[in-house]
């Protein structure tokens, strides 16, 4: 079974697990996720995997309640099992298969917006560890709602916060920050990478495209199965369809319609409200 | 003469019903009809049913023991070559295999073979009459992955000749489209998939939810590192298909595997579960095969008005000939000759409607069906808030993608020989991810050649019909 080991509450919504699933934590890579499901009578929850330790054979995951569903798995406690978790599912971050050779002279930034921050966390540990220069902006809506603030320092070159009420950091948005960063502060980057809500990587791209930075972005659509059978993740990236789960869900910012994803995204909105009770959103970012 | 006696029809929850719940559709046949009905068994001394079947039931020597009221002997005697028989017996296309080459057929009603084989294995799982018992091991073990029809056959036959056999499953409940595909009104989950693959765990078949082969595993590390002998693949259909016309990323278009596998594997129509689901007021369904009239009929029972939209006329509607009798008594509307073109979408960015093409049948094609062309001009609009798209399924790129040394097909599939055979020695496969979506009995005749075949390679390292040269 898949125990939980760990559980700790980073803000008022979000929480981390460590759950035992040796065969994932084996072969996770950064930029993939995994897929949870409580009980029988569960949905099938597509999560991030913002770390894995094959030795212990753990996989960690970060989930904010947002609904019936992730409030669901954030109701588990330490000891308690989920009935599934499965993966690693999607592909590897594209640096995860590039040579010593090609990752020589890269510079990474990373925009990490609300729990899309914990999935960036392997990502810049992979990279630190070929010792690639890893610089982090991590953006919440307040100084409290911030995470990861101090596993990311541990890792990368330089960690940059914002918040939008200004608590703490930069007083701006997280596309303001990178912005500030080429044009004001002359840093050069190779590649951009984004993970965060849909409209958030919309406008990092946006800005990335503005500065002539590459960008990927990981799209966390609707799925069921993950592998690739129903296709409910489908997204357009560069004016074909594809499916986010086997082919994604990392995929070039400057050629995802954003708008079509964040159409889709809501799909369900209206069966899962009926369903779910009165969840607290006091830290959602309003964009989300 | 017995060929007098008409054939005896199954009883039916009556159409209205049905139409409004998810109870299974057919009654299927007591002891005094089946006994009735297989006393219409003409015997014939080379009996063409058998050879019809893809995994050759002995089917006149199991009519005969039901006509005798043998009804165990009748089970022992399918349980030699189908590790599925309550599941054929209920979605076998058996008016083309084994119905179909019934002499009774040439001037009347063949005899009910799917009826008998339903019967016989209801009645065996109800009276626990014939039970599987694991073999002794041979000290191999073999790897199978995917819990489906053909994975489950392959698995039966291996485990029956003394392999370790281990399943490996992607979803979280083994049986593959039994579970996420095929609806509970027509074969249901509780009471016979589940017990039918309890059977398979019965012969010592181990079997492992929540792997992804190409993923959590890869056949690579299953031959090299977890000590499997052999692999067998029976992943399955792969990706759903779209046309490719503008509007298909509108919300409310779903694939049938979606749509299906939300309703069947996470039950999305019982109100104890969370799984949310789209009732429209108004689905139309592209596409003319089992899939397409098993969404029709689930989006029917779910509250929806719905249609089936097909380019082709009901002659050439690929479906179970009682899937569609079901679907129309059910009060599903046919809508032949019929090719969207374009699904119309609202303000908010939702299904408002779709617009066809009507189509006429043209010249017979390379397959010998008459493929349909367009009528110029004839488009017209049809109002619809929830488009279910039931086209077939493309290569799932997941396995073939992460494998060395296994060659796909010019279309994607995975490259087997009759005997399932791979490029890769040691590595078989069947079913649809050899040849794309098929039927259920079919995939279950590929993964009982390929057990076969895996025995001879195992135990004389023979790859197929060539000599291994790894």
């Amino acid at each position: 079974m898949f125990r939980i080991v760990k559980k700790e509450r980073l803000t008022p919504l979000i929480y981390r697990m460590e759950v035992e699933a040796p065969r994932i934590a084996a072969s996770a890579r950064p930029g993939q996720f995994l897929i949870v499901r409580t009980e029988e009578r569960g949905e099938r929850v597509p999560l991030t995997i913002s770390d894995y330790d094959p030795e212990k054979g753990t996989v960690t995951i970060v989930t904010q309640e947002i609904g019936a569903s992730t409030a669901d798995i954030c109701s588990f406690g330490e000891g308690q099992s989920f009935a599934d978790v499965v993966g690693p599912l999607g592909m590897p971050s594209d640096f995860v298969g590039m040579t010593a050779g090609q990752l020589e002279g890269q510079r990474y930034v990373f925009i990490a917006g609300g729990v899309g921050t914990a999935p960036v966390y392997p990502q810049v540990k992979w990279l630190h560890s070929k010792g690639v220069p890893v610089d982090v902006i991590i953006g919440a809506k307040s100084s409290g709602l911030l995470i990861y603030k101090e596993e990311m320092a541990g890792y990368c070159d330089n960690l940059y916060v914002c918040t939008d009420d200004g608590s703490e950091g930069f007083h701006g948005m997280v596309t303001g920050m990178l912005e500030n960063l080429v044009t004001v502060q002359g840093k050069r980057y190779t590649q951009a990478v984004a993970i965060g809500p849909m409209i958030m990587m919309k406008f990092a791209s946006l800005t990335a495209r503005k500065l002539g930075l590459p960008i990927v972005v990981s799209l966390n659509t609707l799925m069921v199965d993950g592998t690739g059978m129903c296709g409910a993740c489908r997204v357009t990236v560069g004016g074909r369809t594809r499916f986010a789960c086997v082919e994604g869900p990392e995929f070039n910012g400057y050629e995802v319609d954003f708008d079509e994803a964040m159409r889709r995204q809501t799909m369900y909105r209206q069966e899962e409200k009926s369903a779910e009770p009165h969840v607290c959103r006091i830290d959602l970012r309003s964009s989300d | 003469m017995a060929a007098r006696i008409p054939r005896v029809p199954a009883r039916e929850q009556a159409p209205e019903v049905r139409a409004t719940n998810f109870d299974e559709v057919c009654y299927g046949y007591d002891v005094r009809e089946a006994m009735e009905e297989a006393s219409r068994c003409l015997h014939c001394r080379n009996p063409r049913c058998v050879a019809s079947c893809p995994v050759n039931v002995k089917i006149p020597q199991f009519i005969a023991c039901v006509a005798a009221g043998d009804f165990a002997g009748a089970a022992s005697v399918i349980a030699e070559d189908s590790s599925l028989p309550a599941v054929c017996g209920r979605v076998c296309p058996q008016e083309t295999q084994c119905e179909g080459s019934c002499v009774l057929g040439v001037r009347g009603e063949p005899v009910a073979i799917g009826y008998l084989e339903r019967f016989v294995a209801d009645w065996n799982r109800e009276n626990k009459a014939v039970r599987p018992s694991p073999a002794p091991s041979n000290g191999y073990k073999v790897a199978v992955i995917g819990s489906g029809p053909a994975g489950l056959a392959c698995a039966s036959d291996l485990a029956k000749m003394g392999y370790e056999v281990t399943v490996f499953e992607a979803l979280h409940k083994p049986g593959g489209v039994l579970e996420y595909g095929i609806p509970e009104f027509r074969l249901p989950k509780e009471k016979v998939v589940k017990p039918e693959i309890d059977d398979v765990r019965s012969l010592g078949v181990k079997i492992v939810t929540d792997v992804v082969a190409g993923r959590t595993v890869t056949v690579d590390s299953l031959l090299d590192t977890e000590g499997f002998s052999a692999v067998f693949i029976g992943s399955g259909a792969g990706l759903p298909r779209f046309m490719g016309i503008p509007g298909e990323n509108l919300n409310g278009v779903f694939s049938a595997n979606e749509f299906l596998t939300r309703n069947n594997l996470m039950k999305a129509y019982r109100d104890d579960y969370m799984t949310p689901v789209i009732r429209g007021h108004k689905v139309v369904v592209v596409g003319g095969g089992n899939v397409a009239m098993d969404a029709a009929r689930t989006a029917l029972r779910l509250g929806s008005d719905t249609a089936i939209v097909y380019r082709r006329t009901e002659n050439e509607l690929p479906a179970r000939r009682e899937e569609v009798h079901h679907a129309k008594d059910e009060g599903v509307e046919f809508r032949m000759l019929t090719n969207p073109v374009e699904i119309l979408g609202d303000e908010r960015g939702w299904v408002r409607g779709i617009r066809c093409i009507r189509m006429e049948l043209g010249e017979p094609d390379a397959s010998g069906r008459r493929s349909p062309v367009p009528v110029p001009g004839s488009e017209f609009e049809i109002e619809t808030d929830e488009v279910i798209m039931a086209l077939g399924t493309s290569p799932n790129p997941l396995i073939a993608g992460t494998t060395s040394g296994l060659e796909t097909t010019r279309r994607g599939c995975i490259a087997a020989d009759e005997n399932g055979a791979t490029s890769r020695p040691g590595v078989f496969a069947g079913g649809d991810a050899v040849t794309g979506a098929a039927t259920v009995i079919l995939a279950m005749g590929a993964g009982r050649r390929a057990a076969a075949a895996i025995d001879r390679y195992v135990r004389g390292g023979e790859q197929g019909g060539r000599p291994e040269n790894g």
